[in-house]
């Protein structure tokens, strides 16, 4: 192929509509279908309760924080995915909803209320006793469970959502030229 | 049930259309043969059905796909490994069974990896004693490889002459892509180690072929290719052969069973049309069967008769015997060095630049037979479980959470590298399928049941997979992920069939005894029924084996046309 032809390939490939492009025949890929349907209006909450989900969101926000590169694990819409895959794997759903009532009982037991009605210091405590799971002490295991459980979900959430892959700095699933490592690359690793 | 009979004698009928029933069609319609293809999912079309482009955050799972799509929801195969109203069942030891269910089958799931089988891989029973040789050898398989090379495209290099390893031929090349950095990484360590480290072979083109353009680099062929710059069957074989107006393609045809005339020759196929839940038949005057290894061994155990008691071409006892798969595990490493690599686009072709072909001496080792081994690590896009685990990772703070975490998932992205083992089975009688004699399907089609265990060869051989790939993460200043499985874990060997390069299940042989099909896949006991999938394989290789499934396709399509030339079919 001609560098001309290439280029008006790769021209065409880029400014195409991947929304015109995509087609499914029955049985493909359904829930990108789902998903394009409701990239259109606000997401409708599956299987958490209105606690529960305030409950997800503090967490999460705690877990991964907004600061100088991007937002939290909520502005990216990390809490709905985490919301969709509860109700979609049943096998989460009971230590999810477990964890949560957990949390909120060794809340209590230390400062007589609920985790969402906790300061912030107080939420901490608790958190540091729990986001740790080789230095837990045993009484915690269950919390440790549950948060480890959490913060994969909330990881995924965000880390995979538009603004996480702007944050990492993800450049790929387009075409392209491909020339290898660039030179700072090769440098970095001693491989120049 | 009332049974719908074509009016119409095709010359050919095949059943599949991936890899072995794409090579036939397009083969055997170039030939002049009118030719009808069954096939028993849906139809598809790479350049409108992938998904191509798409992001994980595009999708409510973020890509993860759940027992319908157990690659992620935007592959491009539909089927897994289970499928609703289609089950199978294990007999003795365990088995997974990963079927396809659409147009070009399983070659939309596979990996592109193109290797072609060397010579030694045709004669083991010469050189270890264990199995049986082929009654087929390489030089009379390089002319079929060369034309598969040179007809669908692949990337690669001449192993031969970099390596020495001479079971590694050369074969007609594009030029390979430049290695990813964490690529260049792990062969610095292998250099160290005498462990070869080359340009993989992937059908992926990096120049334009036939009309199809080099690949983009967007680095998803898991998801199908719009612009057919990777091989499919739909891609590839399937436009040529429909090009001639020869080639019929009957979509949603679950195949019930071959159908055989009094003078014991096949005359046909029944179906099921899925979607009315109707029988049919199609005649035809040579039957091809490439439905997949394991199916097209059903397939044959279920077409019983008068003539045919055990099933069709089972006078040996040995259809469904002899049944392997690729043994496998997996190892991943932490590498230091990698941690704050600056960002670049490491996707390039959707799949490894680099990979390890077998390099052992197996007379020194206390193991039969190799492996190879697939490179893995770089930026991926981002998706459902990124950084799993990180509470697990060497050297971070044990899980925590706020701003010094979120800063560890940036530091970690693209520090890991992945070893992927794929070695050979010694084929053995006692690994079978059969049929089932008390489950049918939703068609009411009786099932398979699977008895596959492995033996020694294989855990010994993953033992040596495990203990390489740990020293060479270590070699790279790395720590190995998970502690390594012992014995009595079969050293972390993956269940039987989860590798998916199930073969054997139909053999060759010159033995119409101890095989089910002669040198040119045709049935020993039927002289117009042919197989052209993985169930012909006398043995595995160290390799995958959709080049040689193609290659093997090839040549029997090209004898078969002959054949009918001479009048003899």
């Amino acid at each position: 192929m001609s560098g001309i032809n290439r280029r008006t390939m790769l021209t065409v490939l880029g400014t195409a509509p991947v929304a015109a492009a995509v087609s499914f025949t029955p049985g493909t890929v359904q829930a990108y279908v789902a998903a394009r349907a409701q990239a259109a209006q606000p997401y409708q909450r599956r299987f958490f309760t209105d606690r529960e989900d305030a409950t997800i969101r503090a967490l999460a926000d705690m877990i991964i924080p907004r600061d100088g590169r991007s937002g939290s694990a909520t502005d990216s819409g990390a809490h709905e995915f985490i919301d969709y895959i509860v109700a979609e794997q049943p096998d989460r759903q009971t230590p999810m909803r477990g964890g949560l009532v957990w949390l909120d009982s060794e809340c209590r037991r230390r400062f007589d209320k609920a985790f969402l009605e906790c300061a912030d210091a107080e939420r901490r405590q608790v958190l540091d006793d729990i986001a740790y799971p080789a230095k837990a002490r045993p009484e915690m295991s269950h919390g440790v469970r549950f948060f480890t459980s959490l913060r994969d979900l909330v990881a995924a959430g965000f880390w995979s959502s538009r603004m996480g892959v702007d944050d990492l700095g993800y450049t790929g699933n387009r075409p392209t030229v491909w020339e290898g490592p660039p030179r700072e690359v090769l440098e970095k690793l001693g491989l120049a | 049930m009332q049974i719908i009979r074509s009016p119409k004698v095709y010359d050919v009928c095949i059943v599949g259309s991936g890899a072995g029933g794409g090579t036939t069609a397009k083969v055997l319609t170039e030939a002049g043969a009118d030719v009808v293809m069954l096939e028993g999912g849906p139809m598809w079309d790479s350049a409108t059905d992938s998904a191509m482009f798409a992001w994980n955050y595009e999708s409510p799972t973020r890509g993860w796909g759940g027992d319908r799509k157990p690659f992620g929801v935007y592959d491009g195969c539909l089927g897994g490994w289970d499928i609703e109203g289609e089950p199978y069942t294990v007999g003795r030891g365990a088995w997974r069974w990963f079927r396809g269910r659409m147009l070009g089958g399983r070659t939309h799931h596979w990996g592109r990896i193109s290797l072609r089988f060397g010579p030694d891989d045709f004669r083991r029973r010469s050189i270890d004693g264990l199995g049986d040789d082929w009654p087929v050898t390489y030089d009379e398989m390089k002319p079929y490889y060369d034309k598969l090379d040179s007809f669908v495209g692949i990337f690669g290099t001449n192993h031969a002459r970099e390596t020495g390893l001479h079971n590694e031929p050369d074969g007609v090349f594009q030029p390979p892509p430049a290695p990813r950095a964490h690529e260049l990484l792990i062969k610095r360590a292998c250099d160290r180690m005498k462990i070869p480290v080359v340009p993989s072979r992937l059908s992926i083109l990096t120049q334009s072929i036939n009309g199809r353009p080099a690949c983009h680099y967007c680095g998803q062929c898991g998801r199908g290719c719009s612009t057919h710059s990777n091989f499919s069957s739909v891609s590839v074989m399937l436009p040529p052969a429909l090009q001639t107006g020869r080639l019929t393609i009957v979509a949603n045809a679950m195949a019930r069973e071959v159908t055989v005339g009094a003078d014991g020759l096949a005359t046909g196929v029944s179906y099921i049309d899925t979607q009315s839940n109707t029988e049919h038949q199609i005649r035809a005057r040579v039957v091809v069967l490439a439905a997949s290894c394991c199916e097209s061994a059903r397939l044959l155990l279920n077409s019983k008769s008068t003539l045919f008691p055990d099933g069709l071409a089972n006078s040996s006892g040995v259809v469904g015997r002899y049944l392997t798969d690729s043994t496998g595990l997996s190892v991943s490493g932490f590498v230091p060095t990698l941690l704050d690599t600056p960002r670049y686009n490491s996707d390039g072709t959707g799949g490894m630049h680099l990979y390890i072909p077998w390099w052992g001496d197996n007379a020194a080792l206390g193991f039969p037979r190799g492996y190879h081994v697939e490179l893995g690590g770089g930026f991926g896009m981002p998706g459902y479980g990124f950084s799993g685990g990180i509470h697990n990772f060497p050297m971070s703070q044990g899980g925590g959470y706020g701003a010094s975490l979120k800063e560890e998932y940036r530091r970690y992205y693209g520090a890991f590298v992945n070893f992927a083992g794929r070695g050979e089975q010694v084929a053995r009688e006692d690994c079978y399928c059969e049929i089932d004699p008390n489950v049918t399907d939703r068609w009411g089609i009786p099932v398979l049941r699977f008895n596959h265990t492995w033996s020694d060869h294989e855990r010994l051989q993953a033992k040596h997979m495990q203990e390489t790939f740990r020293s060479i993460i270590t070699e790279m200043g790395g720590t190995p992920m998970g502690t390594m499985p012992g014995p009595n874990q079969d050293y972390g060997l993956a269940v039987g069939g989860l590798i998916i390069h199930e073969a054997g299940a139909t053999r060759m042989g010159n033995d119409p005894k101890t095989s089910v099909l002669n040198s040119h896949c045709q049935a020993h006991d039927v002289k117009n029924l042919f197989v052209a999938d993985g169930g012909p394989f006398v043995s595995q290789a160290d390799k995958n084996l959709t080049w040689t499934i193609m290659a093997l396709a090839w040549r029997t399509a090209e004898y078969l046309a002959d054949e009918r030339r001479k009048g003899s079919l």
